[in-house]
């Protein structure tokens, strides 16, 4: 009986061995193991056995079960996994081939700007101000120390609508209105917004364009404040070892008025065709707030002073972004506006 | 304003400083210099050749044979300029000689003859072919008959100069003039001005025994101041006078016009110069034009004046526009003798309204708009007669006739040194403040702690304290200015409601995938009202630069839709575009109504994804979607009501309406709208964001998420076509009362199962209690009631 306990267990575990996956492996174990197979059937003819033999035998068959029970699962674990490789073998997808396009928009290039530049002052306590396109002559030239007859008019060729309607030519009318408005009380603002003039569209020149302007009044602001706050709008703006510096200028709202250069931010300051050369590009123009545009507007210019800036987007987004033609911002190709998706941090 | 550095050294020492130098320091005090222009660039090997003989070439009718001595040689030169004569002193650029724009001289053949060289006109050395005399403009220069053979043409006419262009703000009236240029230069430099020094020999006879003079317009005239010089030679300017004009931008024309225009722009005073004769009367006064009176001005143009235009007349007729232009009628010619010289003070409104009325500018009225120096008419008319004198030979009759009530008091302006420092937020000493007025030439006192100072006339710009701070300060030195930040109490800052609400729209557009345009706000007039969603007449500019800009926008759609179709013209055939900003509306207020609207436009596939088997065209429900997602994202409710619009498909248009109020339009374009404007299927949409954002936003709460879960039960009815499902999902919400939370179309069929005119819709409905586990019984039993109501009203279930 030993005998034949061992050949059915050399046998047993050759036919693991050649079962070659989980269903031949089921079948082996069904034939060996199972109710109707040889091992339950020598267990079930210990009976006849001697009394001192069964004992002995018993562990014997037991033996052979365990083990071929053993080598069983193991094998099966081995068949197991090689039919889960096969299936994910057969699953394998080509992961070069392109993902399910999500649609993507952007802001336009000169909002990209202006929030840029809006967000930043925001941060310094600034608030948003905004007026209408179709102004007063009153608040577009009056107000800001430009009367009628005056030669710096000249300056910006206006739309006019009416003899006292106009498009404004500049975002300043929305200080006015704002200093009106808040009867003589501080103010920090900067005011976005869309400004006409009556130029023929070429690479350089738009009848539409946009503006940014600031406008700080309070007690015993000075020029220093001018130019420490247009200081940090350059390095926020255009790099943190952007140098600046003032060049006096004329603006009819303003005295002293200024023009500001920033140092080149592509040669940083050696010459290149970016700032033609001289290491410097004008940004934009700033000054004291004309006592008489104060005054106008019921602000006690000796008690009370201010400074205010203001440039344009579109002169900006040029240089930043290296666009050679103002009209590409009012053709709207998507092949332009779409790459001004990406962040730049 | 275009400065001959030669010519400004007349008046200052510019200590030799390199033009570029001088520039930068003219630039960093104020005066910015646009271009520094050596007027030498890229010439070399030029001299004075003397034409000995000229002959036509046998093989060219238009070229001509000169033998030219140029000093060291006689060379042969073919020429062919047509007023190229032997006997002429001419500009020869010889072989190896460089011109402007890098061209080189070399030893030629020309139809078979040598040619050593070229005879060269002005405008082969550089000179702008407007500044060069007419006589010369088509051909060769002509050289003067002293000029030295062989000599060398660069250096000896003054060719050797480095002019600075100077863009000057309209405050800086007095740098329109060398010698204002030289003030400030000096100011810079800390050096002193030079004037020029005027002398000549007076004739016995009083000028005012030929010429009398009546000014019957005080006001807008109140200083006239004439010379009269006779016995003169109308002839060309000497070299030196006509390369100092050209360098300023001045065409010569003859010496007597030359001579008001060297004055000119050597004290930025106005003079005209009558012909004495042709004036008839003798006399010169000065009055507003009458109705209907006509002059024919210098530029060959007859004018009809009007009643605010001063003019000069000869006592009866009108012979100049003062101080804008003089007339025909009395031009300086060839054949004149005795000259007027007029240099006077007229008021710069008059002069502004004047040139503005004719569209006539001159050199002349953009001086006098800006004001000119009251202290400089009287010497400038003597500086021109004692030019007169010295280069047209005339005899300057005695004295000067007068019309003088012009005030030239100087402006007092008393500033405290704190104050100056205070707006600046510096420290300068008082006495180098002083230094600054003095290098100025502004006469300063100061007293008790005070600087009072006399601006010079020539200084009209200078009236307050801050301009007195100005000047400070840019001579100072703005880099010596430190940066400090304002030291009042920090403010929150920040966005509007309105200007928060804009930002969500445009990011949650950008979001779901549509690109941000921009477009004009002025339009065709045919284009204004153009899918407006409130018409109203048009605004127009009065002057407009084309039609096709000449009307304010009403709708921002006509032309967000052209820059759709520049795109699709492009091979760009998906687009997805919207645009916020302002319609301009007809209000009750003289000022317009701005309502800024968003709009939107979308061509092409809204889906592409074509490997997968994906592909979705945009379509009307694309867009709806958007505008619902929007709605939620601002928390408001928009309503789709069945509309109609010009230009918009009427079956597939619908009126965005909020609280009652309509607000926009969302639409598919008419097939013929969408022909015309050259578009496949293109659905838009335009609203009122101001309309949009009237209401403040709800508080934001939460509400509990669910703990017993929702059932659903779906129901399928068959319906007319005209049955909108809008009204039978009203219904189901009606009937389903509190319990139901949710309805959902499923599946909509049209098609051959079905009776014709009739479609299928199928709704699931979610029943859900926050309070306990919904059972099966409880929700029948609604369910039930949802169903009886359909059935009520017409619908029939589908099995």
């Amino acid at each position: 009986m030993e005998t034949q306990l061992n050949e059915l267990k050399s046998q047993a575990l050759e036919q693991i061995a050649a079962a070659t996956n989980v269903k031949e492996l089921n079948a082996v174990r069904v034939a060996y193991l199972g109710k109707k197979g040889p091992i339950t059937d020598l267990l079930k003819g210990m009976g006849k056995l001697p009394a001192e033999e069964r004992p002995k035998m018993g562990a014997l068959v037991n033996v052979v079960r365990e083990e071929v029970t053993t080598r069983l699962e193991e094998r099966m674990a081995i068949l197991e996994e090689q039919a889960i490789n096969e299936k994910l073998q057969s699953e394998t997808i080509d992961i070069t081939l392109p993902g399910r396009p999500v649609k993507t928009g952007n802001a336009h290039p000169l909002t990209r700007v202006i929030e840029e530049i809006e967000d930043l002052f925001i941060s310094m306590g600034y608030e948003v101000e905004e007026g209408p396109e179709v102004e007063k002559d009153y608040y577009n030239f009056e107000a800001l120390n430009l009367p009628k007859g005056h030669p710096a008019r000249d300056m910006q060729d206006t739309f006019y609508i009416s003899e006292e309607i106009l498009l404004r030519t500049h975002t300043s009318p929305v200080q006015a209105r704002t200093m009106e408005a808040k009867g003589g009380e501080p103010i920090k603002i900067i005011c976005p917004g869309k400004v006409y003039r009556r130029d023929n569209d070429d690479a350089t020149h738009s009848h539409q364009f946009t503006q940014i302007e600031g406008l700080v009044i309070g007690e015993d602001i000075r020029m220093s404040d001018l130019k420490g706050t247009l200081s940090v709008f350059a390095k926020k703006m255009f790099g943190d070892d952007r140098e600046i510096r003032l060049r006096p200028s004329f603006f009819p709202f303003t005295e002293p008025s200024v023009e500001m250069d920033i140092s080149c931010f592509k040669c940083g300051g050696d010459g290149c065709n970016v700032c033609k050369k001289t290491g410097w590009i004008e940004i934009l123009g700033a000054g004291m707030v004309h006592p008489n545009v104060l005054e106008m507007a019921g602000y006690d210019s000796k008690r009370l002073t201010g400074f205010a800036f203001g440039m344009g987007p579109e002169r900006i987004a040029m240089l930043k972004y290296g666009i050679e033609d103002i009209r590409h911002f009012y053709t709207n190709d998507v092949r332009f506006l779409s790459q001004f998706e990406r962040t730049e941090v | 304003m275009l400065v001959s550095i030669k010519w400004l050294k007349d008046y200052v020492n510019t200590q030799d400083l390199a033009p570029a130098e001088l520039g930068e320091k003219i630039t960093r005090a104020g005066i910015e210099v646009d271009a520094v222009i050596d007027r030498s660039e890229g010439l070399s090997n030029i001299v004075v050749g003397y034409v000995e003989s000229c002959e036509k070439h046998p093989e060219a009718d238009k070229l001509s044979i000169c033998q030219v001595n140029v000093g060291e040689s006689v060379d042969q030169i073919i020429c062919g300029a047509p007023n190229i004569a032997a006997g002429q002193k001419v500009i020869v650029a010889r072989p190896g000689a460089r011109l402007p724009g890098g061209m080189k001289i070399k030893k030629a053949k020309l139809r078979g003859e040598v040619s050593n060289g070229m005879i060269c006109s002005l405008q082969e050395l550089g000179i702008e072919g407007k500044l060069v005399p007419k006589a010369y403009a088509e051909g060769i220069y002509v050289l003067p008959e002293n000029a030295e053979i062989g000599s060398d043409v660069i250096t000896n006419f003054d060719l050797d100069d480095t002019v600075l262009e100077l863009d000057l703000t309209p405050n800086r009236a007095d740098a329109m003039s060398m010698l204002g240029v030289a003030y400030e230069v000096a100011a810079i430099l800390e050096e002193e001005v030079q004037l020029p020094e005027i002398t000549y020999t007076e004739a016995e006879d009083e000028a005012s025994s030929m010429l009398t003079l009546n000014v019957d317009s005080p006001e807008a005239n109140p200083l006239y101041a004439a010379k009269v010089i006779r016995n003169i030679e109308v002839k060309e300017s000497p070299m030196w006078l006509q390369q100092r004009l050209m360098a300023a931008g001045v065409r010569p024309h003859n010496n007597v016009v030359d001579i008001t225009n060297y004055v000119l722009m050597e004290y930025g005073q106005p003079l005209h110069a009558f012909d004495y004769d042709l004036l008839e009367t003798g006399n010169i006064t000065v009055r507003h034009a009458k109705t209907d009176e006509m002059i024919t001005t210098l530029d060959g143009n007859e004018r009809k004046l009007s009643l605010n235009n001063l003019v000069i007349t000869n006592g009866e007729k009108p012979v100049a526009l003062a101080g804008v232009m003089g007339g025909e009628n009395s031009e300086v010619s060839e054949n004149t003798t005795t000259v007027v010289i007029e240099s006077a003070y007229f008021q710069s409104a008059s002069i502004r309204s004047t040139s503005k009325e004719h569209g006539l500018r001159s050199d002349a009225s953009s001086r006098y708009e800006k004001g000119v120096d009251p202290n400089r008419v009287i010497p400038a008319a003597e500086r021109a007669a004692q030019l007169l004198a010295e280069l047209a030979g005339g005899e300057v009759l005695k004295g000067t006739v007068l019309f003088d009530e012009l005030k030239r008091e100087e402006k007092v302006v008393t500033v405290s040194p704190d104050f100056i420092n205070s707006r600046l937020g510096m420290k300068i000493r008082f006495e180098d403040m002083l230094d600054i007025l003095n290098r100025l030439q502004f006469k300063t006192e100061a007293i008790n702690n005070q600087l009072i100072i006399s601006v010079p006339t020539r200084r009209q710009d200078i009236q307050i304290e801050e301009d007195v701070v100005e000047e400070i300060a840019r001579l100072y030195g703005y880099d010596e200015i430190p940066s400090t930040l304002p030291e009042t109490a920090t403010t929150p800052g920040g966005l509007s409601p309105y200007q928060l609400k804009r930002r969500v729209v445009r990011h949650y557009l950008e979001g779901v995938g549509l690109l941000q345009a921009t477009t004009y706000s002025l339009t065709a007039e045919k284009s204004a009202t153009h899918f407006a969603l409130k018409p109203t007449e048009l605004t127009k500019l009065l002057m407009p630069m084309s039609e096709e800009r000449s009307t304010l926008r009403q709708s921002l759609l006509p032309h967000l839709l052209e820059s759709v179709t520049y795109n699709t013209a492009r091979r760009m055939d998906s687009v997805a575009l919207y645009e916020t900003g302002s319609v301009f509306l007809k209000g009750q207020d003289e000022l317009l109504n701005e309502e800024e609207h968003l709009a939107i436009a979308m061509t092409g596939l809204w889906v592409d994804n074509s490997w997968q088997g994906e592909k979705k065209a945009v379509d009307f429900f694309v867009l709806k979607g958007i505008i619902e997602g929007l709605a939620s994202k601002l928390g408001v409710e928009i309503e789709f009501e069945r509309g109609e619009m010009d230009g918009l498909h009427p079956g597939r248009t619908a009126y965005l309406m909020l609280d009652g109020r309509r607000i926009g339009v969302i639409g598919q374009l008419h097939p013929t709208e969408q022909k015309a404007r050259d578009l496949k299927t293109t659905i838009v949409m335009e609203l009122s964001l101001a309309e949009l954002f009237a209401e403040a936003t709800d508080a934001l709460l939460y509400t509990q998420v669910p703990r017993y879960p929702s059932i659903t039960r779906d129901v399928a009815l068959v319906l007319s076509k005209i049955v909108e499902a809008g009204s039978i999902e009203k219904l189901i919400r009606s009937a389903g009362g509190k319990l139901l939370k949710d309805v959902r179309v499923f599946d909509l069929y049209e098609g051959d199962n079905l009776e014709a005119g009739k479609k299928s819709v199928a709704f699931s409905l979610t029943y859900f209690d926050p309070e306990k586990t919904l059972t099966d019984e409880e929700v029948t039993a609604v369910h039930e009631n949802v169903v009886a109501a359909l059935v009520e009203s017409g619908a029939e279930l589908r099995s």
